[in-house]
């Protein structure tokens, strides 16, 4: 049978040491009512090549963004991943290796998540980062039990421009904690209103998140809306496109104790949404408040250099239910493959590839700004992503633009006041100008149908 | 500051340990380069205010240095491909290469999660096999493939039994039972979803005492979570019973599915009397554990709790699938998307691969090497509560503390220089200086045998020169590292210039 090197003599040799005659002699503990009668009612066995035939085939079934030209983001972006990711990620000693918790033997794995670590507050601002969460949404619930942990309150502000998918998994975990949740309306700007948020503020708040660029792709007023939450004793919890932060100002330079966000973009496959690479850090002040696995630099008994697992008191291990959070397994492997990265970017790297992603996003923005009926509706500066407004449904077009290979964008109907016509559309380094052109043409097409 | 510029040494071949990346950049060096910009030039500001002061300070290297570093990092890592993982309740069996090559493919890595159904119909047929599959080995009606991960499957499986409750009207049922023998993530689960963990003592035997159970149930019980067959790898014989008092009492059952390698083919939970049961596909089903990550956590239930899992939910209609997004309904959703779907794709390999009569194989194997490596180890290590175990087992070096004064971390850090995986330590609780054991069937007789010749021979070494245990391991890339000075002075990140060399 496959993996299992057993010949029928080392099970019989095994079963004799045993005194026992056959292996189901060692299930005698399990009751009869628990096991199945007629064991697993299952397909048998397949080959190799056969079970490589089944799912290839079902592969093909499928079309994804290495064959459609895609303007699909939201939080999950149609990134260009150097080969060299997948070289090291691909490495046994990376992919079957355990968490680190033997560091003698895993100082691999633990000079990695250090790396990360420091990408991450490099990237932030922030001094603090952690070995990775979930994905973005996971994240930004941690960020925000961490602000409420260290404030003692009970609310918490969302954007109304938040992402949405963020904020459902938030309400999940927030409601039956029993935390209050507030939404800070948008302005006629797309972006939140400072004064509004300002209203909102009644002491009970102890964090506000900020979401930059929000889900409409608008770079929102962070400066002013941190002051917003700093006069009213709140901390600000920010979820952060990473990418952007390339050229955007970081959290830590408008006042966030605790940055979040989704890292796909640093060399993950989009994959269906999953695995992703969720991202944390914080402030010095809250560190003993992080979740998660934290690595630190140390000496070994010899002063070598070495890192081990730190901050454990706060791990669930240790802890139980007094842990900072229930995370143990995270997403260690999609973390190598954003530190390996952001090591093949470098700083140079990094800029152009803001630069990279902001030209093209202009380009298309500006050819959609050429046609007849079309509207960009909000006029703040946006880094990767943007509404476009269009004169019939969105779906339609999307259903348009697909028959001619290309995935136009997410429909906004319903969020945050966006119409039946309002389309999110993401432009990343990926896109080509040819593409950006097609694009302009499905949508002139579609509009003189 | 200067790059510092130490004398050459020679070093021992395949361990050498390395220089902080951040200390390896130099300025105009270049790795990856973007596409360049074909089409018209445009106006790309920002205003000021939006802008960070200064770019993010990252080392700048070559591809080759990049390579280079990581791989000598990963020379410094055990890992399933170079030797034995007896972890317990980790389960780290053999992770095969085809499930790595089946993810990959474009027709999945490279899907949008907001694409139509239309573009998705074989990940869909191959997720709803997926799930339909992990009904089959659970004995359950429905399933979640969100979680990501194993105590996230918990979290999500606590959501649904409080749901349950409140749809009910029975808002004081906030009380879950966990036995003391658990892992530390189910109290912290239930923590988090706004209810109360009370602890319930072990019986003598090592399996859940009935006489605690009936007097800890009430009307404000939520539930029980239950680990079976549980960590000290005894299954709970009595669970009928145990299931017939918590319903009685008005409670749901929580199946902890980590140790479920056990029992494919041989038990199912459903036919248990769980309510809900996690799997961990990186432990039971083969997919790797990438040093931390990422798993997938599913959680299957009984027909009664299907509606309170999280949309979208797959349906099939003539061959034809689509995403239910269940307007309307009220339902937690616990991950942005539909969680770790490409560590699914490798877990239905291996399911495929296997087929329902290799997966009985597996346990069978499970539970045959590990009974093997326990009754060979009889005298070496005192074995507690050997009397049934399954997959796994609990020895203890209580008897080397006493002899030879040395503990269980010794016995452990000095296996690392037999070039074995510390089997885990301290864990469970309730056993003083407990070593859990866990062989999975991927190892072969030889290799459990020559386990219990390393354990002979540091027992050995612990009677002749304890020392050689307390200060081991001595052929690793690093000796024992200094952790109270770790988290006294935490130092989390590099904050030293790059590129400065």
């Amino acid at each position: 049978m496959p993996y299992t090197p057993h010949t029928a003599e080392d099970i019989r040799e095994m079963l004799d040491v045993l005194g026992l005659a056959t292996v189901d002699d060692l299930f005698r503990s399990l009751p009869a009512a628990v096991r199945p009668p007629a064991g697993l009612d299952l397909p048998s066995s397949l080959s190799e090549e056969e079970v490589w035939r089944v799912m290839s085939n079902l592969a093909a079934l499928n079309a994804g963004q290495d064959e459609l030209a895609s303007f699909l983001g939201g939080g999950v972006y149609d990134a260009a991943i150097p080969a060299a990711v997948d070289a090291v990620v691909s490495r046994s000693e990376f992919l079957t290796a355990y968490t680190p918790y033997q560091p003698e033997v895993s100082q691999g794995t633990l000079q990695v998540i250090y790396e990360w670590q420091t990408f991450v507050t490099r990237l932030t601002g922030l001094p603090v980062a952690n070995a990775s969460m979930y994905d973005g949404s996971t994240a930004l619930v941690e960020g925000v039990r961490m602000a409420l942990g260290r404030t003692g309150r009970d609310a918490v502000v969302l954007p109304a421009a938040l992402n949405p998918r963020h904020r459902r998994v938030l309400e999940t975990n927030l409601a039956s904690e029993g935390v209050t949740i507030l939404t800070a309306p948008i302005g006629a700007a797309g972006t939140t209103d400072p004064a509004a948020l300002r209203a909102l503020l009644d002491g009970r708040a102890g964090a506000v998140v900020i979401q930059n660029p929000n889900h409409l792709g608008l770079i929102e007023p962070v400066d002013a809306l941190a002051a917003a939450a700093r006069d009213a004793g709140a901390l600000v919890v920010a979820s952060v496109n990473p990418v952007s932060l390339s050229l955007l100002k970081t959290p830590a330079e408008y006042g966030a104790a605790v940055a979040t966000g989704e890292a796909q973009p640093f060399g993950v496959p989009c994959g269906w949404g999953g695995p992703l690479l969720g991202f944390l850090s914080c402030s010095d002040e809250l560190k003993r408040l992080i979740p998660g696995r934290v690595v630190g630099r140390t000496v070994d008994h010899d002063g070598r250099e070495g890192y081990v697992l730190t901050l454990q008191t706060r791990e669930q291990h240790i802890r139980r239910e007094k842990a900072t959070s229930n995370i143990c397994s995270n997403q260690g492997l999609n973390m190598a493959r954003g530190t390996v990265y952001l090591a093949l970017l470098g700083t140079e790297g990094l800029r152009e590839l803001g630069a990279a992603n902001r030209v093209r996003c202009e380009a298309l923005r500006a050819i959609l700004r050429g046609i007849d009926g079309v509207q960009l509706p909000f006029a703040g500066p946006v880094f990767n992503e943007f509404v476009v407004r269009l004169p019939r449904p969105a779906r339609e077009f999307r259903a348009f633009a697909r028959e001619q290979g290309i995935l136009a964008g997410i429909p906004l109907d319903g969020f945050a006041g966006c119409g039946a016509g309002d389309l999110l559309v993401a432009v990343t380094e990926r896109r080509t100008a040819d593409e950006i052109e097609r694009y302009g043409s499905a949508l002139r097409d579609f509009l003189e149908q | 500051m200067s790059h510092e510029r130490q004398g050459a040494t020679p070093a021992r071949w395949g361990a050498d340990l390395q220089t902080s990346l951040f200390a390896k950049g130099r300025a105009g060096r270049r790795a990856t380069t973007m596409p360049a910009w074909r089409g018209d030039d445009v106006d790309t500001a920002l205003p000021a205010g939006a802008l960070r002061a200064a770019p993010a300070d990252l080392p700048s290297l070559s591809e080759p240095e990049v390579l280079r570093h990581y791989t000598l990092l990963s020379n410094l890592n055990h890992h399933i491909e170079r030797g034995l993982y007896p972890l317990g309740s980790c389960t780290m069996k053999y992770n095969p290469r085809l499930n790595e090559k089946v993810a990959a493919l474009s027709g999945f890595a490279s899907l949008h999660p907001e694409q139509d159904e239309a573009d998705l119909q074989g990940l869909l047929c191959a997720l709803k096999l997926l799930q339909d599959a992990l009904c089959e080995i659970t004995g359950f009606a429905a399933c979640s493939l969100q979680p990501a991960a194993g105590a996230h499957g918990e979290y999500l499986g606590m959501q649904v039994i409080r749901a349950r409750h409140l749809d009910r009207g029975e808002n004081g049922r906030t009380e879950v039972l966990i036995p003391d023998s658990a892992h530390g993530t189910n109290p912290a689960s239930v923590v988090l979803t706004g209810m109360k963990p009370r602890t319930l003592k072990s019986g003598p035997d090592g399996r859940l005492d009935l006489d605690a159970l009936r007097a800890a149930v009430g009307p404000q019980t939520a539930g029980i979570m239950i680990t079976n067959p549980n960590t000290l790898g005894l299954f709970e014989s009595d669970i009928v019973e145990v299931a017939r008092i918590v319903h009685a009492a008005g409670g749901l059952l929580y199946m902890d599915g980590a140790n479920l390698n056990a029992i494919l083919g041989k038990a199912k939970p459903a036919l248990m009397g769980f309510d809900v049961v996690h799997l961990n596909l990186h432990k039971t089903f083969s997919t790797p554990h990438g040093g931390g990550g990422p798993g997938a956590g599913p959680i299957c239930v009984t027909q009664e709790l299907a509606r309170f899992l999280p949309a979208p939910v797959i349906r099939e209609d003539a061959g034809v699938y689509r995403l239910d997004a269940c307007a309307g309904e009220c339902r937690p959703s616990v991950h942005a998307y539909m969680g770790n779907t490409g560590v699914c794709l490798r877990a239905l390999t291996y399911i495929l691969r296997l087929g329902g009569d290799g997966l009985t194989r597996v346990s069978e194997r499970a539970v045959l090497n590990a009974n093997y490596l326990r009754k060979r180890l009889e005298g070496l290590l005192t074995v507690e509560h050997a009397e049934g175990t399954l997959h796994e087992f609990i020895a203890t070096g209580a008897d080397w503390k006493e002899k030879f004064g040395v503990r269980t971390l010794d016995i452990a850090k000095r296996m690392l220089d037999y070039g074995i995986h510390a089997p885990t330590i301290y864990f469970p609780l309730i056993v003083d200086e407990a070593i859990m054991v866990e062989p999975t069937e991927t190892e072969s007789k030889e290799t459990l045998d020559r386990f219990v010749d390393v354990v002979a021979a540091i027992r050995a070494e612990a009677e002749r020169d304890p020392d050689l245990l307390r200060t081991a391991p001595h052929t690793t890339p690093v000796s024992r590292l200094d952790e109270a000075a770790a988290a006294r002075r935490p130092d989390l990140s590099w904050l030293g210039p790059c590129n400065c060399g």
